[in-house]
């Protein structure tokens, strides 16, 4: 281990005296290109929108920006409910992803892993999901669950009586969070199953003939030496929770008021309300809510490298 | 002796299991394909027969009559031509500007390097939200100063360009996780054979990282094919929208053809099922490379 460390360090000092300026202007090209773009158009207005949303501004010309200090988030916090029913609706998508998409991901690629009878097949069917967008995805719910539909034909409804899947407020977040987990299995299943096939079959085998149940071997053995991809999947699940806009802009339109959303939010008052900047107070509140698991992600991709 | 009957006993359990499990876990599978093979089913009756029939009848017909509509009334082939436009250089830059980060920071050893990545990707995983405000005035502004506001706001080089700088983070984490798998005897044996940076890349590096590439295209061809995001913000004409979301608003449009609609939504998804049925190594790869390293 020191000996190759030293080594390299020894290569590090040789190229770095044998760079031409040639090779120095090449690289500079070679980092500064990509890193000046992604500069530009990801970082600095990241940074513009946290700061605008200390601000009033009606966006047209720059001298008009006016400082607000926190009155857009004063006005988020104790002005508007919806706020507070976005924020309720993205905890619901959390605990349903969380509860109830992932670990049923988790568990059918484990089983899918295990080769039980019809695996390729299943792996095929909940995995073709995952390719399609969200446009697509949410047309051929709307067939599903339409007043004219098929879910609504078999239960013999009505065209002029039907179940308003998307309209009553009672289930239409679940019947969203349907539509995105039906997604959502589909890739954590795609992660996990990647992920198992590292697992030594040996563990495995070990622990079948020690007598232990399928559930054992897989809270003692599976879920500990997944660790690493655990971490990733649950990172993906939060990610993918707050991240969420697509699937209710497709149903709803920018309106999106039957299901507010946090990433929904964002756009309605941008459109709306012109003068303040609550849509970038929403962004930023966005960005907040998302900071814990983005290092929980980049400690644990980048802990090898760090240390 | 008794250990063996045990095992047996055990076997047996497990089979038993097994079945139910297969059981359970296909009457799912026909369940999560339904809508999919629903849709396609409704693409392939024709209006008039639903009209007369239902929903729910035996087709007495099944042809391609809707597609061949669809193609025409909701201007398909424009929306492909946008999205061609704009995958294929975007999937083009992304996966270039990607490894030539890549090379740098797994190929040399510079203190920046860690730095880097991690910025890179932590840029990757911020929301789309966050950015689209300022960019959005970005692209206007730029416009004005060069006198053509729709330089890269309402064009497809903006869309490009944004799905470049985003999508460059998940290139680059992954192209370097793949080349620190390549042995650094290749790359020093170049140096001492006098090679430039330039010819290090280009002849020595870029040829191996082909399998990492191929899988990454596919990647990142499905994702940027099926963005809503950016085109709907960065876009107003709608003869510059992409198919994904020039879909979104057809959906509104042709609301009550419901085959019509059937058949539009295959259309937009066939590109995106023959990459899963043809490529579905590399996109399972792809995925796997960037996010289960560790």
């Amino acid at each position: 281990m020191k000996s190759t460390a030293t080594n390299s360090d020894t290569s590090k000092v040789s190229r770095r005296r044998a760079f031409s300026p040639k090779d120095r202007l090449t690289l500079g090209v070679f980092i500064g290109v990509p890193t000046a773009l992604h500069v530009i158009l990801v970082w600095i207005p990241a940074i513009s929108t946290i700061a605008l949303s200390f601000t009033f501004w009606t966006g047209i010309h720059l001298d008009d920006i006016r400082w607000a200090g926190f009155a857009n988030y004063h006005n988020i916090f104790f002005s508007t409910p919806v706020f507070w029913d976005a924020l309720k609706n993205n905890v619901v998508w959390l605990a349903w992803f969380g509860l109830i998409a992932t670990p049923l991901g988790v568990l059918l690629a484990y089983q899918i892993d295990r080769q039980i009878r019809g695996h390729a097949f299943f792996q095929t069917a909940y995995y073709i999901p995952v390719v399609l967008s969200l446009a697509v995805t949410g047309i051929i719910w709307n067939f599903m669950l339409r007043p004219d539909g098929f879910i609504n034909g078999i239960l013999g409804k009505d065209i002029t009586n039907p179940i308003s899947f998307f309209g009553d407020d009672r289930w239409n977040l679940y019947v969203i969070l349907t539509m995105a987990s039906w997604r959502h299995i589909g890739y954590i299943m795609l992660l996990y199953l990647a992920g198992l096939k590292a697992v030594d079959p040996a563990l495995r085998e070990a622990a079948a003939l020690d007598g232990a149940t399928e559930w054992e071997t897989f809270k003692k053995i599976i879920l500990p030496t997944m660790r690493p991809v655990n971490i990733i999947v649950l990172v993906i699940t939060m990610i993918e929770s707050l991240r969420a806009f697509d699937i209710v802009y497709i149903i709803y339109g920018t309106s999106g008021a039957q299901v507010p959303i946090l990433g929904t939010l964002v756009f309605q008052n941008i459109s709306g309300e012109g003068q303040s900047m609550k849509g970038a107070a929403y962004a930023t509140l966005l960005f907040i809510l998302s900071i814990g698991p983005i290092i929980a992600y980049l400690r644990q991709t980048f802990k090898e490298d760090v240390k | 002796m008794s250990t063996i009957v045990v095992n047996k006993e055990y076997r047996d359990r497990q089979k038993r299991k097994d079945t139910a499990i297969s059981i359970f876990i296909g009457i799912f599978a026909l369940a999560w394909v339904f809508p999919l093979v629903w849709t396609l089913y409704s693409s392939l009756r024709p209006y008039i027969d639903l009209q007369a029939n239902g929903v729910f009848s035996v087709p007495e017909t099944l042809n391609l009559e809707n597609y061949f509509n669809a193609i025409r009334r909701m201007n398909l082939p424009l929306y492909f031509t946008n999205t061609a436009i704009i995958t294929i250089p975007a999937v083009f830059l992304t996966l270039f500007l990607g490894s030539l980060m890549a090379f740098v920071v797994s190929r040399y050893s510079f203190k920046t390097n860690v730095a880097l990545l991690l910025f890179f990707t932590a840029g990757n995983l911020l929301p789309g939200q966050l950015i689209f405000i300022p960019l959005f005035k970005m692209y206007i502004a730029i416009g004005d100063a060069v006198g053509n506001r729709r330089v890269l706001y309402d064009s497809h080089w903006g869309i490009i360009l944004i799905h470049v700088a985003f999508q460059m983070g998940f290139a680059t984490f992954v192209l370097s996780s793949y080349m620190k798998t390549i042995p650094k005897e290749i790359s020093e044996s170049a140096m001492i054979d006098g090679a430039s940076v330039f010819t290090h890349y280009f002849n020595i590096i870029l040829p191996l990282l082909r399998p990492a590439l191929a899988s990454l295209t596919v990647l990142m061809t499905t994702w940027i094919y099926n963005d809503f995001f950016w085109a709907l913000v960065l876009t107003s004409s709608d003869n510059k929208r992409p198919i994904t979301s020039g879909l979104g608003r057809l959906t509104g449009e042709f609301v009550t053809d419901y085959n019509l609609l059937a058949a539009g939504a295959m259309i937009a998804a066939l590109p995106t099922l023959i990459v899963f049925f043809l490529l579905r190594k590399q996109f399972v790869s792809g995925l796997t490379l960037g996010s289960t390293k560790g």
